[in-house]
């Protein structure tokens, strides 16, 4: 069972505003019956753009229920521009607190009171909606709701995501991109992505690879009584000899594939292959 | 406030004989039925009048009977077992409905490289016997397929998968934690190899559970330790639990005719009560075969955990298969198996009566019931012969 606030079961048990609104002059309408909740909500605005009257529609569950609520009764009396700056933080807040995972119904509020604003402002909810990488198709979540969701919130994990957004929460195919997008706005480096091949001149490739030979290759193999001496390149393949203690080392053709192509697709190219002359 | 506990599929109350049944074993009667001292030995032979008790319940000798701690240990006993004692046979035939404890299980042995055959049932919840011919194959280890379905009460023809396991010689498991003690089971002439119950559901307490393994068919203990169960599942044996389940086998197999009599009809009377009084609703399974306690009804336009929050104001127990209720996102496996409409499985109600449920309290739920799916329904967005514009796209498709 979930650990309900008294504000969250009050709430739900005696919904305030509940309803449509026939004078209503935004109206913002998120979620679904296949997601399991929706939320219709209905704003009348004044000339003075003051929030006169706010009433609600929820298919959903106890949670849904009471942030719908406790939401019509935080726009009343605000104006466009205080309404504007209202986050889910703040309906969870009134309400004494969630349970995580009931978080995403205090996110519904947020998204039907922007597609409500949005409205008013003769822009459509399309746009809204369709904001964005389209990530979680279970739930029709895109990248914009999620990146939010995760400033807004701190989120740190890829489960606190699905808490607050349902994305995820389906078939579990999106999680993989929740986590890049979770790195991406907490500043952490992104996964590596398959290397993009410098383009490279020859003329640059042929400089480049004998400046490294010279100047990292060559004293590495000294300090162990070995030698290396550039021979020829050919497109993206490298000669080189190996000379004084290298000759008739066992470790030879480890050294030129682990040390001398390694390090020459590291500070060069990645297509280089290296081979004796 | 005195609770309406309709949600017997989900634990049951312990029975009075029972609890009597089992203080003597809390208290004075501490002994370990494996030492040799007569004090241990008292305990034992309360261990084995349990098991004598089960047996007789089920229809089969006292050697079969394993006790073990739930009905999923049952579960993953019996489908281990079959799987190690034939390790050249690497296929499991189950079916999409399952209660987590095979379906679980199954997805886990996928990822250590079994192939598993989950078999799909229609819209009333029935298996295609043909699907399952089919599924069969020289390499298949074991069938495991519920008796009776925990969300709908739906019942599986085990007779008769029984017969079509044992011409081609594959073991049959059957996960009968709801069917025993609900409808007449008879192990002498069911053709099963291994079936798995549970204490809890039948009014002996949580913690003690037991599986049933026909002889001659090969056994490989899940625990290992011990000689206790005959060295069939190892650790101290949970007497008062043992001694309480033997008692509660007893009372259900004396039981089984008044849960289809007087049970039936009071769930008949909630059912086609509920079915009459509230508009768009239906009843989501085959009404027959099914268990005689179990109704799940869909109530649409409104979502199964505001339903179960405003019963809970009248002290009414319930459960729901909406995904509110379920900790994941998603309406219950079972429903969507059954090809349940998203705008129905969000607001399923699962009601689950026993032997101590009275028609006052039935009447109870149905003068509730019918006003608290009105008052939600007043705060839906979603109306009869309003647009359902949502309703034809299936959100996911895994």
């Amino acid at each position: 069972m979930w650990e309900y606030t008294d504000k969250v079961r009050d709430h739900f048990l005696n919904p305030r505003n509940a309803g449509d609104l026939a004078e209503a002059n935004a109206v913002g309408e998120v979620g679904s019956l296949a997601c399991g909740d929706a939320l219709k909500l209905f704003l009348k605005i004044n000339e003075a753009g003051v929030i006169e009257d706010a009433r609600f529609q929820t298919f959903g569950c106890a949670s849904a229920i009471a942030s719908s609520s406790v939401l019509t009764e935080m726009l009343k009396g605000k104006t466009v521009e205080e309404a504007k700056r209202l986050t889910n933080k703040d309906i969870a807040a009134e309400l004494g607190g969630l349970p995580k995972e009931k978080m995403h119904c205090s996110v519904m509020g947020q998204e039907a009171l922007e597609a409500a604003l949005k409205s008013y402002f003769g822009e459509k909810a399309e746009e809204h909606e369709a904001e964005g990488e389209l990530v979680c198709k279970c739930f029709g979540v895109h990248d914009g709701l999620i990146r939010r969701a995760i400033r807004e919130n701190d989120l740190k994990t890829v489960e606190d995501i699905t808490s607050f957004t349902k994305a995820g929460g389906g078939c579990g195919d999106c999680l993989e991109r929740l986590g890049e997008i979770l790195a991406e706005e907490r500043g952490q480096p992104k996964p590596v992505p398959a290397a993009e091949p410098k383009k490279l001149t020859n003329i640059q490739r042929m400089q480049l690879v004998a400046k490294v030979i010279e100047e990292e290759i060559r004293p590495s193999l000294k300090k162990d009584g070995g030698d290396i001496e550039l021979i020829d390149i050919e497109g993206r393949n490298v000669v080189v000899a190996l000379r004084g203690a290298c000759i008739g080392c066992p470790s030879s053709q480890l050294t030129l594939k682990n040390l001398v192509e390694q390090r020459l697709r590291e500070a060069v190219e990645p297509g280089i292959t290296v081979t004796q002359g | 406030m005195k609770e309406i506990y309709l949600d017997n599929n989900a634990t049951t109350r312990v029975a009075d004989e029972v609890f009597e049944e089992m203080l003597p074993f809390l208290r004075e009667q501490y002994g370990n039925p494996s030492s040799m001292h007569a004090f241990g030995g008292r305990v034992g032979r309360a261990v084995s009048l349990a098991r004598e008790r089960a047996a007789a319940a089920l229809g089969c000798v006292p050697t079969e009977i394993v006790f073990t701690s739930c009905g999923t240990e049952s579960d993953n006993t019996a489908i281990n077992s079959a799987l190690t004692a034939r390790p050249e046979k690497r296929h499991v035939v189950t079916t999409k409905v399952e209660h987590p404890a095979v379906l679980s299980y199954c997805k886990n042995l996928e990822g250590k490289g079994f192939d598993v055959t989950y078999l799909g049932v229609d819209r009333e919840g029935l298996l295609d016997l043909d699907e399952l011919r089919d599924a069969l194959r020289d390499d298949t280890a074991v069938v495991s397929v519920m008796y009776a379905n925990n969300e709908t009460g739906v019942l599986f023809p085990i007779p008769e998968i029984g017969a079509i396991c044992r011409e081609r010689g594959v073991p049959l498991h059957t996960d009968a934690v709801q069917a025993v003690g609900k409808i007449p089971i008879d192990l002498s002439t069911l053709p099963v190899d291994y079936l798995a119950l549970s204490g809890h559901k039948l009014h002996a307490p949580k913690g003690v559970g037991a599986l049933y393994v026909r002889k001659g068919t090969p056994f490989r203990p899940f625990l290992i330790g011990g000689h206790q169960e005959r060295g069939r599942r190892a650790g101290t044996e949970n007497t008062a639990s043992i001694a309480a389940l033997g008692k509660a086998l007893e009372l259900a197999a004396a039981g089984v005719g008044h849960e289809n009599t007087a049970v039936r009809a009071l769930r008949d009377r909630l059912e086609n009560g509920l079915l009459a009084a509230v508009p768009d609703c239906r009843l989501n399974g085959a009404r027959e075969p099914r268990l005689p306690n179990t109704s799940n009804i869909s109530f649409k336009y409104v979502e199964g955990e505001a339903i179960l929050l405003m019963l809970d104001q009248f002290g009414i127990c319930a459960s729901s298969g909406s995904a509110c209720t379920s900790g994941s996102l998603e309406p219950s496996h079972v429903l969507r198996a059954l090809g349940v409409p998203f705008t129905f499985a969000h607001g399923s109600i699962r009601f689950s009566l026993s032997r101590y449920t009275t028609q006052a309290e039935i009447d109870a739920v149905l003068a509730e019931l019918p006003r608290i799916i009105e008052r939600l329904r007043v705060l839906s967005p979603f109306k009869k012969g309003g647009p359902e514009p949502l309703d034809e796209k299936p959100p996911c498709t895994c």
